[in-house]
């Protein structure tokens, strides 16, 4: 009985001690937390951002008031290290930007860089450029996209097509050695030539690929627990998402046709036939739908690279300043110079500044390269399309839950490495 | 600006007609900025690699940008991207920011500059044109110290908020400056 004694006791101290503080104010009463208004830190390791950004959310219930984006988390200078590095050292600079689809990027780097130099690639390498910008172009989306499956709950389309963005990288291996940071290419056209074994790969790969394509359409496209998930969630209209300097995919589901493959063609993009899909709305749907579609006028446009793949040098006679290929180098004396001459940057770029885009993953990729006839550039600008349009993302969200807030970052395929750059 | 334009001035200036058709739309586009701003409103008129570089004064910019983004003809109305940009050595006019308008439409890119001294590096801001400017101003902010008035919310993006320079200056030198072996004159030696 004692025990029991000394316990109502503690009950009763604890039970005052509790009413003083609500009286006190100390602990919210039930009444109180209807009108409050909860702090929310999304990120910046939150796992469902996939990468290192912030955003406090002010929410009301599970519904967004308000958000304030948080950026700068990963961000490594890259524009005040290209000021001291010659041109070929920045391409790996390029490469951790958008790191999904790396190929672009540095692509789009060496043809700002042969713009400036006045350097014309030959047909052939235009097309082997082509043909990787948009293997880099279909992994890209096929990870934004599987990603949004994963997190409205189907893990299943992302085991799926992450095998297929394997068999790329495999691809990848075999035009240049490396996977991920892929440094492809040179300054006048690529490294090598593609090998036979890098055909035959990139031949069977377009075979298998279309299949598992419409395996994993099939299981989204008209899913209803996915549409319910998606439809009318994240919406921007044209107008706005042109104020806010949106491009690419995300533009496109606005209903915006601008595409810089088509507009300003690059690289001979103006030989294939592609389509530009767009969408209307603009909603979280729409993006997926566009970007599913824009892997199939991908797969039209190798393709017809493949089958047109003109014969010819793969790089332009450039001395100068295409890096001439190691094998070259051990047996050839005049390579053996300008090897040396310009991986120590000895080369000297004309004064002059030149912008030049391409359409990246996300939308248009510009470089913006001032030189003052050194080595380096005076100042690089990179126009980096997730920088640009992660800013629309709280006026995006406000007024849906937090479940949507979280499908519509992923559907908008923010980049950390290219928000900080 | 935008309202009063001549109905028929789209004819451009030079009699020759350039062969370039890059170089004939940018004579085109000159002739109309000329008409619409003032010939006296633009300096340096540049083309380099095809694009049409101007240079104004940071009195005028705001107007300029917003009756580009107003004007039905050119419809130059969107803004493709900013940045900051030092020259120490530039008495007077030692900071920059440089505006890249494109017009989706007619498929026209304008890049357009203006300097100022690095004393008073205020320039008025373009958030109430375009939000996209928004970051873009606050990273010239964090990199030049380019101070935009009229910017919501001017604060460092990508650096930390306690530092007290602005990085991308030309006097802070990206190695250690007192080392030997990396200046200029052994480089590439």
């Amino acid at each position: 009985m004692a025990v029991n004694d000394s316990l109502e006791g503690t009950h009763k101290i604890i039970q005052e001690a509790r009413e003083q503080q609500h009286n006190s104010g100390l602990i919210p009463t039930l009444n109180d937390f209807s009108q409050e208004l909860t702090t929310l830190n999304l990120g910046p390791t939150h796992p469902a951002t996939h990468g290192i950004f912030q955003n406090i959310l002010q929410m009301d219930g599970e519904r967004i008031i308000s958000g304030v984006p948080t950026i700068g988390y990963i961000h490594r200078a890259f524009e005040k290290i290209a000021e001291r590095r010659p041109f070929y050292q920045i391409t790996p600079l390029t490469d951790r930007m958008n790191y999904c689809s790396s190929p672009i990027n540095n692509m789009g780097w060496h043809m700002t860089v042969e713009k400036l130099l006045g350097v014309t690639v030959p047909k052939r390498a235009q097309y082997m450029r082509v043909i990787a910008m948009e293997l880099a172009r279909i992994t890209d989306h096929l990870i934004c996209n599987s990603i949004l499956g994963v997190d409205t709950g189907a893990f299943t389309g992302f085991l799926y097509v992450f095998q297929e963005r394997e068999k790329v990288y495999e691809i990848y291996e075999e035009i240049c050695g490396a996977r991920l940071t892929t440094n492809m290419g040179r300054v006048g056209g690529m490294e090598r030539d593609f090998s036979d074994v890098a055909i035959q790969k990139l031949r069977d790969w377009l075979k298998t690929f279309p299949a598992v394509m419409k395996e994993f359409e099939s299981m989204f496209n008209r899913n209803r627990i996915f549409m319910d998930r998606v439809v009318n969630v994240g919406p921007i209209t044209a107008e706005k998402a042109l104020n806010y300097g949106f491009t690419g995919p995300n533009l496109r589901a606005a209903g915006v046709d601008y595409d810089v493959r088509a507009m300003n063609p690059y690289s001979s993009y103006e030989d294939f036939e592609f389509e530009i899909p767009v969408g209307t709305k603009g909603d979280t749907y729409d993006r997926f739908m566009v970007r599913n579609e824009e892997i199939w006028q991908s797969l039209r446009i190798i393709n017809q690279a493949l089958e047109n793949l003109p014969e010819g040098p793969f790089h332009a006679d450039a001395p100068h300043y295409y890096l001439p290929p190691k094998q070259a180098v051990y047996k050839n004396m005049e390579a053996l110079i300008y090897h040396f001459k310009i991986i120590m940057g000895e080369i000297e770029a004309p004064v002059g500044e030149v912008y030049h885009s391409v359409e990246g993953g996300n939308g248009e990729l510009g470089f913006y390269l001032i030189s003052d006839g050194g080595r380096t550039p005076y100042r690089l600008h990179f126009r980096r399309p997730c920088f640009i349009y992660y800013q629309a993302y709280p006026e995006m969200v406000v007024g849906s839950s937090l479940s949507d807030a979280i499908v519509t970052l992923s559907s908008m395929n923010v980049i950390a490495g290219e928000l900080d750059a | 600006m935008a309202e009063n334009t001549p109905e028929s001035a789209a004819a451009p200036q030079e009699a020759a007609a350039p062969q370039d058709p890059q170089a004939a739309k940018n004579a085109q586009l000159l002739a109309l900025l000329h008409r619409l701003f003032g010939a006296d409103t633009f300096t340096d008129v540049e083309e380099p690699y095809g694009l049409l570089t101007v240079t104004t004064t940071r009195e005028r910019i705001h107007e300029i940008i917003a009756g580009l983004q107003q004007d039905q003809e050119l419809q130059l109305n969107f803004l493709t991207t900013m940045c900051g940009i030092h020259y120490p050595e530039n008495e007077g006019k030692e900071l920059g920011m440089i505006y890249h308008v494109h017009s989706l439409v007619n498929n026209l890119r304008l890049r357009i500059k203006m300097f100022f001294p690095i004393a008073d590096p205020v320039v008025p801001t373009l958030t109430d044109l375009y939000a996209t400017a928004n970051w873009m101003e606050r990273e010239a902010y964090d990199f030049y110290g380019i101070i935009f008035t009229g910017h919501p919310n001017l604060i460092r993006i990508l650096n930390v908020e306690d530092m007290d320079y602005h990085p991308m200056r030309k006097e802070y030198a990206l190695e250690d400056g007192t080392r030997e072996d990396k200046t200029d004159l052994f480089f590439g030696r």
